[in-house]
């Protein structure tokens, strides 16, 4: 018979409950992590925000001699960028997905897979000295004179391509972007992908549909909602992205409607103009920046996040 | 006939389309490393590892940023892992499916794709306005803020393999869930943890927009931790922004060191987890 030593019991408890204890509270600091970054970034906006209202969001100044900031260039410049990432990484990301998940030979899948995985995973200033010092200098000579001379007298689309090729600017950020998002959404499309049950894909091959007339009618229909949560994954990385930006991006807060001029972006603005900034609402401008900046990726990733997690779900409920 | 023609083109079409993709990605990878290579190896030098970073026009090393960054980045696996481990654990064992573990999920996840000069920010208002300077220790709690998430979500998914037989033997011996969790799961999941401590270096080593307004940046060596300390992605951001060719070439220099800690980090984290399931699936 075994001797229990009350003693000895109580202590293990006292144990227990100290362990218990310190892994919740580890457990919540994640939530209070959260739940402060939203509430220093609200108090240290806050005097900007209330000194310029609504008119924050809607101006274009950004004036810091006479102290008179807006947002409008630096939302403008996150969204088009993020939008010309997505419309080249989008279909790029599928395309690899597809290979890997239906034509790649399986001796080469591990590889390809482990490469692209390894683009994720190079930090995001080396894609800004490299699109500074290796792809603006061919975006410049070779691609945008090409784009100004056939596009940039087209009918609507052709104000987007006028005038002098820089280099550098809100296109060329919009393209680093795209390569610096496109693991991500190969990796997670690739995934989905791989959820959908064998014998839904061979039913169709079974009723001699090709390759793509499987993958557009069987496997896109069937992972829809995990393909949209990655594309906003990738796009929460891309709205968020700071050092490749700074590069390439030119840093003017003016809103140009051609995308070959310079602009900005909010994460970029901060991080350049941060630790130069003097006077309190100058500063208080910048976070309150970040604070949009968090709002909008916040609720991007977040949507995201609960797609994903629909499918999985979904997923666990199928087996 | 036409038709099944027709079909067939377009399949090779898309097919054609999808390989191009999958090239074009690749192609990335190796233009980057190949830049990497050619112009960091131009830079290297025998000074790199041994002088300071240099005034403008000047001869120099990267000496004071790679030792920065390495103290900077392991103070902040020390204060971010333990916490994501304990996070970890509480998820996978004590509160598996309450409402208070699917919120902390949720926000983790979020947390770990969030962009990073938020936190940045976040640790400006509450450590570097308070203390009223820049420091290596408000750099390190960025980067520890930055750890957490990927330590959390790789401790709860190793616990979650390791076999409920375990865990139930320990408890049938009368051990309390903390002894279990210390004493068995811990050291059953041990390389997953690893694993995921390798992710987390090799996420922080490369950040750059949380540092440039917490540890800011230093011309000199120092080793105070309540002063600004200089750190690799800074020195590379401010080089090679600098119209002088030797600042450029550390910039490079200093790219490359990175770009290859990391994929190694990468990879040798990858390498534990395929032999840990390899381990896995014989052990069957």
């Amino acid at each position: 018979m075994a001797i229990i030593d009350p003693r000895h019991a109580a202590k293990q408890l006292i144990y227990e409950r100290i362990f218990r204890s310190a892994t919740l509270s580890a457990a919540v600091l994640v939530l209070l992590i959260l739940g402060g970054v939203a509430v220093s970034l609200v108090r240290g906006a806050w005097p900007a925000l209330s000194h310029f209202g609504f008119s924050f969001v809607s101006r274009e100044i950004w004036n810091p001699v006479t102290d008179q900031f807006g947002a409008l260039a630096p939302i403008y410049g996150t969204v088009v960028t993020s939008a010309i990432a997505m419309l080249l990484a989008v279909p790029a990301g599928f395309g690899i997905a597809l290979f890997l998940t239906e034509m790649c030979p399986p001796l080469l899948k591990r590889p390809i897979g482990v490469a692209v995985e390894l683009l994720a995973a190079v930090p995001s200033i080396i894609f800004g000295i490299w699109g500074l010092f290796v792809l603006a200098p061919v975006l410049q000579r070779h691609v945008q004179p090409w784009l100004i001379a056939h596009l940039g007298h087209a009918p609507f689309i052709g104000g987007l391509f006028k005038g002098p090729p820089y280099g550098i600017g809100i296109l060329t950020a919009g393209v680093v972007l795209a390569i610096m998002v496109l693991p991500f959404i190969a990796a997670t499309m690739r995934d989905v992908f791989d959820t959908v049950p064998p014998m839904l894909k061979e039913s169709g091959y079974g009723l001699g549909a090709t390759t793509w007339e499987v993958i557009w009618n069987v496997v896109v229909p069937h992972s829809r909602v995990g393909i949209v949560g990655g594309i906003m994954l990738g796009l929460g990385r891309a709205l968020g992205e700071t050092m490749a930006v700074t590069f390439v991006i030119g840093n003017a807060h003016r809103i140009s409607s051609s995308l070959l001029a310079p602009g900005t972006t909010i994460s970029s603005a901060i991080a350049n103009e941060f630790t130069e900034a003097v006077g309190d609402l100058y500063t208080s401008s910048l976070i309150a920046l970040g604070l949009l900046l968090f709002f909008i990726t916040f609720t991007v990733i977040a949507a995201a996040q609960a797609m994903l997690r629909r499918l999985e779900r979904r997923g666990a409920a199928g087996l | 006939m036409n038709r099944r023609l027709f079909r067939k083109v377009k399949n090779g079409v898309f097919l054609l389309l999808s390989m191009i993709a999958t090239m074009i990605g690749l192609a990335c990878l190796a233009a980057i490393l190949w830049t990497l290579i050619s112009h960091g190896f131009a830079g290297m030098s025998s000074h790199l590892f041994t002088q300071m970073t240099p005034p403008p026009g000047s001869q120099g090393g990267l000496l004071n940023a790679i030792y920065g960054s390495a103290v900077m980045t392991l103070l902040g696996i020390l204060i971010g892992s333990p916490i994501g481990v304990l996070a970890g654990t509480y998820l996978a064992e004590y509160g598996r499916n309450s409402k208070l573990s699917t919120a902390i999920r949720f926000i983790n996840d979020v947390l770990l794709s969030a962009p990073s000069i938020i936190i940045g920010l976040f640790v400006y208002e509450i450590v570097v306005v308070r203390m009223g300077h820049f420091s290596a220790i408000a750099g390190a709690l960025a980067l520890a803020i930055l750890a957490i998430p990927v330590t959390l979500r790789t401790t709860e998914d190793m616990l979650n393999l390791v076999p409920i037989g375990m865990k139930d033997s320990s408890a049938a011996l009368g051990a309390y869930p903390w002894r279990t969790t210390l004493s068995v799961l811990y050291p059953a999941a041990r390389s997953g943890i690893v694993t995921g401590l390798l992710l987390a270096i090799a996420r922080i080593s490369g950040e750059t927009a949380p540092l440039l307004f917490t540890a800011l940046n230093n011309q000199f060596w120092s080793t105070n931790l309540n002063a600004p300390m200089a750190n690799l992605p800074v020195v590379i951001f401010q080089f090679a922004l600098s119209p002088y060719k030797e600042w450029q070439d550390l910039a490079w220099a200093g790219a490359l060191i990175i770009t290859v800690t990391i994929l190694v980090l990468s990879i040798s984290a990858r390498v534990l987890l395929a032999m840990l399931q390899n381990e896995r699936g014989s052990g069957r």
